[in-house]
């Protein structure tokens, strides 16, 4: 969608080349980043202390599962804009399902079903009349949270069963938190599936060229199809995360988020526009961002404040290999 | 062929407004009267300014996330100049929010055309910048109505032959763009980079420079929009219009600008804000509680979108686009 034409010729031995070239961008991502973490625990003596890295682990989590499904999403060439609204709606059917008298089991269950009808909803409406996804997902984002707000207006969802907390403030272990537990257990399932999978590679010959894709007999719709749903399935389980931290749901839940989890993928070295980008660089982007944001807040930087910081960091990210490479090109050419 | 259809659809959709404004009169009588009809639209002016922008901006294949926040952050400047300095004359601080807002608008093209960023990627980034900068300039404080001069919040109310002066200012840019995209080259740019970038560059049209004066034209609509809608709610403060750019997306997608670039009309654009400022203005007249709007301007889009892609598969394509999503297929010329 995005303005550039994209003349990206595919080379002959594919996975050699990306790996060579994402290689070096999560070598770039996780240098900013353990320099992040440095200038952290140098600025301030509170940073290294584990409890409060494990608190800071909670602020990013449930975006963070979302950039995986995601990632793989806009390798494929498409986006999904609806995932904060999904986290609305699945909040608000819990809320719905937990005055029925649900227990918690039955509440994550209704989250991500919700989540895999919405996903469903946009991944029909994306390949069955072939709309690109931003235009189906702008208007699914305002679909989404505005059924949230007819259901529950100017109310709110307070009475969650006990148990339900578990999932949003539980430990696993010492300080690992059900949350950060999950996000990582995902990481690792998504990063199989990216790289090691037929599946990953479809994602990503889709992403390089569709019609050579269908024409080596990749089912293209059914494939995005099933990324929309996954998307959506996730964005439920985070609704679930979320919902249970906070312990109350309002139908404003989570407004806006769809732009930090873009952000996270699109800093973690994924193309915008389709067909390259790791699942380690959305790792790691995950947890620059979230380092970035605990730091400044614990050096006392307004959250609004942050977004600033945030989003000089995307653009420079993006830009900075851009103009690298430019310059490198004009000084062959002068050669 | 495509205009026929085009023309069709503009049609239909004012046809729709037409239909949508009738029923709502025939439930509330009051609706049909000249002064709750010309608040209506006067309430959807800003929409439709800020519409005109976009389209420019989608037409050349980008898209400009960062309207709603350009316009806070001129808005609250704007304002605290004026609260600060009661003296400077009003359309003197009008022209400085233009400016201001082709500067804010000029960043992101810069990024597109010069660095080349994708275009959602740099207003996602200048969105939250500019969003953030306003709390840094302000403290996160308001600027009330007791701070404006009477000036600067009379002027886009006074009424000038039987409409609001920012109603006027809304006719006046449509007319401005319906000239523009018919009969000056620079109008005519928009389209041919778009619609096709190859022959756009064989022609000797420099694309990325298109799409730089799309951002900055964007960006100077939504300084105007600035002062008007800190004028007209008369307050200012930092999540001014938060999230307005999707309205503003979503009513050049109503009134059928292809988001692949290329395709579309100003009086669709002008259209597709109407219809979402009638819904908006028809559902407290019919006693339907607020909370159904966004569900509602949701479906429309939606349906819109749905309806476009009809329309447009019936013209006959190449069998390959049709067997792959149009998204899918390689963003050659599209529906030249």
């Amino acid at each position: 969608m995005a303005n550039t034409m994209t003349q990206t010729a595919v080379p002959n031995r594919l996975s050699n080349h990306w790996l060579h070239h994402l290689l070096r961008w999560e070598t770039f991502l996780l240098l900013v980043t353990v320099l992040v973490f440095l200038f952290n625990s140098l600025a301030t003596p509170y940073f290294l202390d584990p409890w409060n890295l494990s608190d800071a682990t909670f602020n990013f989590t449930e975006k963070a599962i979302i950039a995986l499904p995601m990632a793989m999403l806009i390798i494929c060439r498409e986006i999904d804009l609806s995932v904060a609204s999904i986290i609305a709606l699945s909040s608000v059917s819990m809320g719905l399902a937990a005055e029925a008298g649900m227990g918690p089991g039955g509440l994550v269950f209704v989250a991500v079903s919700v989540g895999i009808v919405c996903g469903l909803f946009n991944g029909l409406v994306v390949t069955h009349f072939g709309i690109p996804s931003i235009v189906v997902t702008i208007g699914t984002m305002s679909l989404y949270r505005g059924i949230a707000y007819v259901i529950l207006g100017d109310g709110a969802f307070t009475n969650y069963p006990s148990g339900f907390e578990f999932f949003g403030q539980g430990y696993v272990y010492w300080v690992f938190s059900f949350e950060f537990t999950l996000f990582m257990g995902m990481a690792l399932i998504f990063y199989g599936l990216l790289h090691h999978t037929n599946f990953g590679r479809r994602t990503y010959a889709i992403g390089n060229n569709p019609t050579a894709a269908l024409y080596s007999g990749i089912k293209v719709n059914k494939h995005k199809l099933i990324l929309f749903v996954m998307v959506g399935a996730i964005s439920g389980l985070a609704s679930v995360l979320l919902t249970s931290r906070l312990g109350s749901t309002r139908p404003s839940i989570a407004f806006g988020w769809e732009l930090s989890v873009i952000t996270m993928v699109v800093l973690g070295g994924v193309s915008i526009l389709g067909g390259s980008g790791s699942m380690v660089g959305v790792v790691i982007a995950v947890f620059l961002m979230g380092l970035v944001t605990f730091g400044l807040g614990l050096l006392n930087v307004p959250g609004i404040v942050m977004t600033i910081i945030i989003g000089a960091m995307l653009i420079s990210v993006i830009s900075i290999p851009l103009v690298a490479g430019r310059l490198r090109a004009a000084r062959e050419q002068r050669k | 062929m495509m205009s026929a259809l085009l023309k069709h659809r503009e049609r239909f959709l004012a046809l729709v407004i037409l239909a949508l404004i009738l029923v709502v009169g025939a439930i509330t009588p009051s609706f049909l009267s000249p002064n709750s009809l010309v608040s209506a639209f006067n309430d959807t002016s800003i929409l439709m300014i800020l519409a005109m922008g976009q389209m420019l901006v989608i037409l050349t294949r980008c898209i400009d996330l960062s309207v709603a926040a350009n316009l806070a952050l001129t808005g609250m400047v704007v304002g605290m100049i004026n609260a600060a300095y009661p003296g400077v004359p009003v359309p003197l601080l009008i022209l400085f929010a233009m400016a201001m807002g082709a500067c804010l608008g000029a960043i992101n093209g810069f990024f597109v055309w010069v660095v080349g960023v994708p275009a959602i990627v740099v207003t996602l980034g200048t969105m939250s910048i500019y969003r953030g900068t306003i709390f840094l300039l302000s403290d996160g404080a308001w600027v009330n109505a007791h701070q404006m001069s009477a000036g600067f919040i009379s002027l886009p109310r006074t009424v000038v032959l039987g409409m609001p002066v920012m109603s006027w200012i809304g006719i006046i840019v449509v007319a401005a763009f319906y000239f523009a995209t018919r009969h000056l080259r620079l109008g005519r740019d928009f389209f041919t980079s778009g619609g096709n970038p190859t022959a756009a560059f064989y022609t000797g049209v420099s694309v990325g420079k298109v799409q730089f004066k799309a951002f900055v034209v964007s960006g100077m609509l939504a300084g105007l929009c600035g002062y008007l809608w800190v004028s007209r709610y008369a307050v200012a403060y930092v999540d001014v219009a938060n999230g307005f750019e999707l309205q503003v997306i979503a009513a050049c997608v109503i009134g059928g600008i292809s988001i692949m670039g290329g395709v579309g009309t100003v009086l669709g654009c002008a259209l597709g804000a109407l219809f979402l400022g009638v819904i908006n203005n028809a559902l407290p007249v019919l006693g339907v509680s607020p909370f159904w709007q966004m569900a509602i301007s949701g479906a429309v889009i939606i349906i819109a979108v749905i309806a476009n892609s009809t329309a447009e598969r019936s013209k006959g394509r190449i069998i390959l686009r049709r067997a792959v999503s149009k998204r899918a297929t390689p963003s050659q010329h599209q529906e030249a």
